[in-house]
C-alpha cells in the first residue's frame, strides 16, 4: 500500500442484502481506504460475492447505501451510476472475456468506448497492457485458446484498460494451480505498489490474502454480517473469535457441548 | 459386458441364549448385496427370542466382509428393537468394521432435510400461479419492448455507436448462411403448391391459373412465413442461445460493470441485422418458390417457360412485393427481439439456456401467426 494514503474511497453505509426472504447480510458497514489492498473473506456462502456485487454496482442492497467519493451510487440516478464504473475495473470469477472477440478487442472495447484515441494509440496501449499481465503476443488469440490462468491475467488487462481507481476481483485464484496463483499475487502486488490503485478483492484462498492482503474484512454465515477486520497479521494472531482463528489457523471450529 | 452373477454372499448367524442374554454371532459377508435377506434373518430371530431376553449381543467377531449399508442396516436393528429396556451391544469389533462405524453419521440421516419439497399445489394455485407468471412475463416483454426500442432509437441518432461488425456479422448469419435451406424449402412449396393445384385445376381446364396461384400465395403468404419461421428456428434460438450463455459466463454482467448498455450492445446489432437481411431473404424465398412452381408448370402442365412467367407477372403487384418486405422486416423484428429477450431471461445453468431457447423459438412462430393474421386484416382493408 502507498503509505499516507488513508482516505477512505468507497464507503460501505449499513448494507443489508436479502434474496426473496432469505437474509443474507445485514448492517455491513466498511471504508475502502484510496490505495490499499481490502481482502473481503469468509465461509462459502456468507455473501461475500453478493456484496462485491452491490459494491460494483450490479445489484441493490435492501437498504443501505456504497459511497463513491461521496457520491450514493446505489440510490442515485443512472448518471452516478455510469460514472462511477469508468472509473472501476472488475475481473469476475470466469474472467468473462467476450468470446467472440479476441483480447485485443476486449481489451480495445472500454478504450473506443470512452476515449476518443485514433486506432494507432489504443493499438499501443492494449500492447502495454498485455505485457503488464505477461501475455504479449496473445492479442490475436481468442479466450477460448487460453488456460485458465492467462484468461484471468487477460481479464485484469481489460479491467485496468482505463486505469481504474478500483480494481475489483472476484475469487481470484479459484481453481488455478498454486504457481498461477501465486504470479496473479504478484501481478496484483505490482499493480498496487505501482499504479496506486485501490483493490478489493473477494477470496478465500488463505495463502494470497496474507500475501497481499493490507486490511482484511471478514463476514459469516451464521452471524450475517462482519465478525472481524484488520491486518491479517492481526486476525491471524490475536483475534478472540474462534471462528475467525479457525478460518486463518485451517482448523476445524471447536465443537460445542450442544453439538 | 456380462452382468456379475447376482449370487447372495455367503453368511452365517447363529445365537446362544445365557442367562437371559441373547448373543448373535455374526460370521461371513455383510454388505449391500446380501442386506435384505440378514436383515431379515436377524429380525426374525430377534423377535421370535425377545420375550425371555434382557440383553442382546452382535456378536462381528467372524465377519470377513462388512461394508458400510450392513452397518447402518445393524444400527437400524438397534433402534427398531421394539423393547426399549432390552439392552443391545455391539462387541467384538476389529478396527477396520470400528471405521466402517465411524463414518455414518446417524443424527445427520436423522436430520429433517432443510428445504421441504413443495407439496402439489391445488388446481386454484396453478391456475393463480401461471397467470402471474404470466402477466410477469408481460410485464418483462414490454420492459424490454422499451429498451429496445429506446436502443434503436439511440443508435439511430448516434450511428457511430452502432457496432456495424457484429451487424454485418449476423448478417451473415442469419442471411447468408440461411440461403440454402430456405432455397430448398421455397422450391419445394412451389413444387407442392403447383402439383396439388394442377391436380385440381385440370378437373375444369384450368391449369393456366396453375402459374397464378403460386406467385399468389408464395408473394402474399408463404414467402414471408415460411422464411420467418425458418429465420425463427435457425437464428431466433442461436440468438437466445448465445445471450443465455454470455449471462451464465458472467459476460453481461461484465458489459454492465464496464458502463455498456448490454441491449444496445449485444441486441441491437441482431435486430437490425434480422430486420436488414430477412426482407431480402423472403425476396429471395419468393423468387425459389416461383422457380419451384415453374419447373412443374413447364414438365407437367405443357407450359412454356414464358407463359409461365408472364401468367406469374400478371398476378403480382409492385404493392403486394412491399408489403410482404415489410412484413418480413416485422417479423424479423419479433424473431430477433424475442430471442434476445429470451436469452437476458437466462439467470443460472445449462437448462436455463435451453429452456429459454425453446421458448424463443416457440413464442417468435407464435407471434409470427398472430402478426400474420394483423397483416391479413390490415391489407385487406388498407388496400
Amino acid at each position: 500500500m502507498r503509505s499516507g494514503e488513508n482516505k477512505p474511497i468507497i464507503t460501505a453505509d449499513d448494507l443489508t442484502a436479502r434474496y426473496g426472504s432469505n437474509l443474507i447480510f445485514s448492517n455491513v458497514s466498511f471504508q475502502v481506504n484510496r490505495g490499499e489492498v481490502l481482502v473481503i473473506v469468509g465461509e462459502s456462502g456468507c455473501g461475500k460475492s453478493t456484496l462485491l456485487r452491490i459494491l460494483i454496482g450490479l445489484e441493490k442492497p435492501s437498504c443501505g447505501r456504497v459511497l463513491f467519493q461521496g457520491n450514493d451510487i446505489v440510490n442515485s440516478g443512472e448518471d452516478v451510476l455510469h460514472n462511477y464504473r469508468q472509473n472501476i475495473g472488475v475481473l469476475f470469477q470466469s474472467s468473462a472475456l467476450f468470446s467472440s472477440m479476441t483480447l485485443n478487442e476486449n481489451i480495445a472495447l472500454p478504450l473506443t468506448e470512452y476515449t476518443n484515441l485514433d486506432t494507432e494509440t489504443i493499438n499501443l496501449i492494449i500492447q502495454m497492457k498485455l505485457g503488464m499481465v505477461n501475455l504479449s503476443g496473445y492479442g490475436n488469440h481468442y479466450p477460448a485458446e487460453l488456460s485458465g490462468g492467462m484468461k484471468k491475467r487477460a481479464g485484469i488487462a481489460r479491467a485496468m484498460a482505463l486505469d481504474p481507481i478500483v480494481l475489483f476481483f472476484d475469487e481470484l485464484s479459484a481453481g488455478l494451480d498454486p504457481v498461477t496463483a501465486v504470479e496473479l499475487d504478484e501481478l496484483i502486488i505490482k499493480t498496487n505498489e505501482a499504479l496506486g490503485t485501490t483493490i478489493v478483492i473477494v477470496t478465500h484462498e488463505l495463502e494470497s490474502i496474507c500475501k497481499i492482503a493490507d486490511r482484511v474484512i471478514m463476514l459469516d454465515k451464521t452471524a450475517k454480517g462482519i465478525i472481524a477486520e484488520g491486518t491479517p497479521q492481526e486476525l491471524k494472531e490475536n483475534s478472540a473469535d474462534p471462528r475467525v482463528r479457525s478460518f486463518f489457523l485451517r482448523q476445524l471450529p471447536q465443537k460445542t457441548a450442544q453439538e | 459386458m456380462e452382468n456379475l452373477p447376482q449370487q447372495p454372499a455367503a453368511y452365517r448367524i447363529t445365537h446362544q441364549l445365557q442367562d437371559a442374554k441373547l448373543t448373535v454371532y455374526l460370521a461371513g459377508e455383510f454388505g449391500i448385496r446380501n442386506l435384505a435377506a440378514f436383515v431379515g434373518d436377524i429380525n426374525r430371530l430377534l423377535v421370535a427370542e425377545q420375550r425371555e431376553i434382557s440383553g442382546i449381543d452382535l456378536d462381528f467377531s467372524g465377519i470377513t466382509y462388512f461394508d458400510s449399508a450392513a452397518a447402518l442396516a445393524v444400527i437400524r436393528v438397534r433402534e427398531e428393537t421394539p423393547d426399549k429396556k432390552i439392552k443391545f451391544s455391539f462387541v467384538n469389533l476389529n478396527e477396520e468394521i470400528r471405521d466402517i462405524f465411524s463414518v455414518i453419521n446417524n443424527k445427520g440421516i436423522a436430520r429433517r432435510p432443510t428445504k421441504a419439497i413443495k407439496p402439489r399445489e391445488g388446481i386454484l394455485v396453478q391456475i393463480g400461479d401461471t397467470c402471474f407468471l404470466l402477466g410477469r412475463d408481460f410485464i418483462n416483454m414490454i420492459t424490454f419492448v422499451g429498451e429496445l426500442i429506446y436502443a434503436l432509437s439511440y443508435t439511430i441518432i448516434h450511428p457511430r455507436s452502432l457496432r456495424s461488425k457484429d451487424v454485418l456479422f449476423y448478417m451473415k448469419r442469419a442471411g447468408v448462411d440461411g440461403l440454402p435451406i430456405v432455397g430448398l424449402i421455397s422450391v419445394l412449396m412451389g413444387l407442392i403448391m403447383a402439383f396439388m393445384s394442377f391436380l385440381q385445376l385440370k378437373q375444369i381446364g384450368a391449369n393456366i391459373y396453375v402459374p397464378s396461384l403460386v406467385s399468389f400465395a408464395m408473394v402474399k403468404e408463404l414467402g414471408p412465413l415460411m422464411t420467418a419461421i425458418l429465420v425463427a428456428g435457425r437464428s431466433g434460438s442461436a440468438f437466445a442461445a448465445e445471450i443465455g450463455t454470455m449471462v451464465v459466463n458472467e459476460e453481461v454482467d461484465a458489459l454492465k460493470t464496464m458502463g455498456f448498455d448490454p441491449i444496445r450492445f449485444i441486441a441491437v446489432p441482431k435486430v437490425l441485422a434480422a430486420m436488414l437481411v430477412v426482407p431480402l431473404l423472403t425476396l429471395y424465398a419468393d423468387l425459389f418458390g416461383v422457380f419451384g412452381g415453374l419447373i412443374v408448370g413447364v414438365t407437367g402442365l405443357d407450359l412454356t417457360f414464358n407463359t409461365y412467367i408472364v401468367q406469374s407477372m400478371k398476378t403480382i403487384k409492385v404493392f403486394d412485393v412491399v408489403t410482404s418486405l415489410i412484413k418480413a422486416a416485422v417479423f424479423a423484428a419479433l424473431i430477433a427481439g424475442i430471442g434476445c429477450q429470451r436469452g437476458f431471461q437466462v439467470r443460472s445453468g445449462a437448462q436455463d439456456v435451453g429452456k429459454y431457447t425453446t421458448s424463443a423459438v416457440v413464442s417468435a412462430i407464435f407471434m409470427i401467426v398472430v402478426a400474420d393474421s394483423i397483416f391479413a386484416i390490415m391489407l385487406h382493408y388498407v388496400r
